[in-house]
């Protein structure tokens, strides 16, 4: 997989809507090149109206071919637009939008070579799992024979032969869920759009799904791009996660960097769990610096951007790279409020100063580990680079 | 909480009884009549024995025949015409949402709520300012126009329970917006069509003050001819004709109905 965060654009493949969305046989993408991209996306609904309303502010975005992209938001944050401007189904307000290089920003949803995976499934109810199917394939002209072929191999790549001949409304929310994967790749899109796929499924289904889904995408070769607004699915299966707020693009990276690296207050805090401290710059020296919270004392942290003596920043760090001790020895303390037993860890909630802090330590109390009860003081210790310095 | 209160009701003294008054009021003319439909003399009021002679005479007479074949003809071709006009407007108030969708639904079911001699009237006076001559094409045309409301109802309520996701699939698998809606949309629809087509025809069918007003001196509708019979005095003739209209109307409706139901269930 190819996971740098930046990488020369290499020119796309002279792809155009002549070469029809699906070629038999070549279902590899062309590693390293870009699959969809837009630039200086906008988009405003109403435009004009009192009730205008921004839900997309200048987006660039680069979705490589071959890669699981997760585009991940809380809802109305924009990021089904934006699945929508790539689908056809929702015009641009301006800015371009290129799928394998050719520019779709005018184009509607069937001249895109495009295919999607509805939030409801949207399968045509009057026909059988097998003709939903063969729609695509059917609508682009296909000889009859291919046609069947690809019918036949799609319901074997979703273990759905058993169920060929029935209706949808005779099936269960995964099995719908498979029959309508089936019907998007059938057409061998070079993009396959998912919105919030898994949303109407229960939790169980929804953890095996994602292993389908991600072997699928693997298997097929077809660049996924899939929105979700749960964090812990977009981790999961994602090459790449582009985070969304509020119509901007926050961060785009690997899960990891995502998890590991925020660059803003909102990805720390909208990315599993975060500690979120009111900072002054004390002291910068090259790539550390050191930082004065208010009643709490001081600490050190490394930083990647530049800042200046006084300037207020936010500090983030995660539950469980906090670690608590007896209070024996000098440094920042806090008193704990509140334990909670999660079964494979313990939660503390801390007070320190004005600040209410989060600390989860594994299996507390075992294993050499201190537990602590409410009421208790304790002394806090960070694990070395566990703290990100955000400056918004 | 409603189907509580619902159970309530019956409870009070008298409930049922009232229920069976009510539909006894509703429904003993109808039985009657239909009754006296096989009466063997020319009484429409007292019983002379078991006979299916004014069945008979309907069937030999020529004028009912024709006044039959005028309604029936009248009845398909406006219910048909009826039912593509009320299925462009539905698809244009359910989808086009802003194109005020709230007001072209008022103005297209408002005919059903206003008086039914006023659109008479107005029809009357309108074919008579264009110069249109009054006849068979005049009835047609103001069927036509007062099926469209009856047809339009059952097919929006079909088009407003379809996923409306479901044209955009199609336009995603490749489908140009007219495939898409003749292969997705229209076979959807079917339901609502076949319903509203149904309410169309039973409303052509039955209609008598629109029509009488704008029927030339040629032509006749069943409904008018039945009304002129009964000025040269009742027979059980006229019980015979009404209890077939009756049959064939409660047919329609009830697979009008049939199918409505099997639509929502979807």
């Amino acid at each position: 997989m190819q996971r740098a965060i930046i990488e020369p654009n290499p020119t796309p493949p002279a792809d155009s809507k002549a070469a029809s969305p699906s070629k038999p046989g070549s279902l590899l993408q062309h590693p390293n090149s870009v699959a969809a991209e837009v630039r200086n996306l906008r988009k405003i609904y109403n435009v004009g109206s009192p009730q205008a309303h921004e839900a997309l502010k200048d987006v660039n975005l680069s979705i490589r071919a071959n890669e699981f992209f997760t585009l991940l938001g809380p809802s109305g944050c924009g990021k089904t637009t934006l699945l929508r401007i790539l689908g056809g189904f929702e015009m641009l307000t301006s800015g371009t939008c290129r799928i394998f290089g050719e520019d779709v920003s005018r184009l509607p949803p069937e001249a895109r070579p495009v295919n999607t995976v509805f939030q409801q499934y949207a399968l045509f109810p009057h026909m059988t799992v097998r003709r939903n199917i063969a729609f695509g394939l059917e609508m682009l002209g296909k000889p009859k024979a291919e046609v069947e072929r690809t019918v036949e191999r799609m319901l074997d790549l979703v273990h759905m032969r058993e169920y060929a001949d029935r209706r949808p409304d005779t099936m269960s929310g995964g099995q719908r869920q498979r029959v309508a994967l089936a019907r998007a790749l059938a057409p061998q899109p070079k993009l396959l759009l998912l919105d919030e796929p898994l949303s109407a499924l229960d939790l169980k289904l929804r953890q095996k799904m994602r292993l389908e889904l991600k072997s699928l995408q693997r298997e097929t070769g077809i660049t996924f791009i899939f929105v979700t607004h749960d964090q812990e699915e977009a981790l999961a299966m994602s090459d790449r996660v582009a985070v969304i707020s509020n119509g901007h693009l926050q961060q785009v990276g690997t899960p990891e960097d995502i998890y590991e690296q925020p660059q803003s207050r909102f990805v720390a805090d909208f990315i599993g769990e975060s500690n979120l401290i009111e900072a002054k710059v004390a002291d910068s020296a090259g790539s550390e610096a050191a930082f004065d919270i208010e009643g709490f004392g001081q600490v050190q942290a490394p930083i990647g951007q530049r800042v200046e003596v006084g300037q207020q920043v936010w500090l983030s760090i995660r539950p469980e790279r906090l670690v608590l001790g007896a209070v024996h020895r000098e440094g920042p303390q806090a008193t704990v409020t509140d334990r909670t037993y999660l079964g494979n860890a313990v939660e503390y909630h801390l007070r320190a100063g004005k600040h209410a802090l989060t600390a989860r330590s594994p299996r507390g109390g075992l294993r050499g580990r201190q537990d602590f009860a409410p009421g208790d003081a304790v002394s806090l210790g960070f694990e070395p680079g566990s703290i990100k310095v955000l400056l918004s | 909480m409603s189907t509580a209160r619902l159970r309530d009701l019956r409870v009070f003294p008298g409930f049922g009884l009232l229920s069976v008054g009510c539909v006894v009021f509703l429904y003993a003319p109808i039985v009657v009549l239909a009754i006296y439909s096989f009466n063997d003399g020319r009484s429409v009021t007292r019983w002379a024995g078991f006979s299916l002679r004014w069945y008979q005479t309907v069937f030999a007479n020529q004028n009912i025949q024709t006044a039959a074949m005028n309604s029936v003809v009248i009845a398909v071709i406006a219910a048909s015409v009826a039912t593509v006009f009320a299925l462009g407007a539905a698809i244009a108030t359910v989808n086009g949402k802003k194109g005020g969708g709230e007001g072209a639904y008022v103005v297209l079911t408002f005919p059903l709520m206003v008086p039914e001699i006023v659109t008479a009237v107005a029809s009357l006076v309108f074919f008579v300012a264009v110069g249109i001559s009054l006849g068979f094409a005049t009835i047609l045309i103001a069927h036509i126009v007062f099926c469209i409301p009856f047809a339009y109802l059952p097919i929006k309520a079909r088009l407003e329970s379809m996923d409306a996701t479901l044209p955009s699939a199609a336009a995603d698998l490749y489908a140009s917006p007219a495939k898409g809606f003749l292969r997705i949309t229209l076979p959807l629809l079917v339901p609502g069509l076949v319903s509203g087509w149904l309410l169309a025809f039973i409303i052509s069918l039955d209609d008598f003050i629109i029509t009488a007003l704008v029927a030339g001196p040629g032509a006749t509708t069943l409904p008018l001819h039945i009304y002129g019979m009964l000025r040269l005095g009742m027979t059980p003739e006229v019980n015979a004709i009404s209890t077939l209209m009756l049959a064939a109307s409660t047919v329609l409706v009830l697979i009008s109905g049939l199918l409505g139901q099997a639509g929502r269930k979807h």
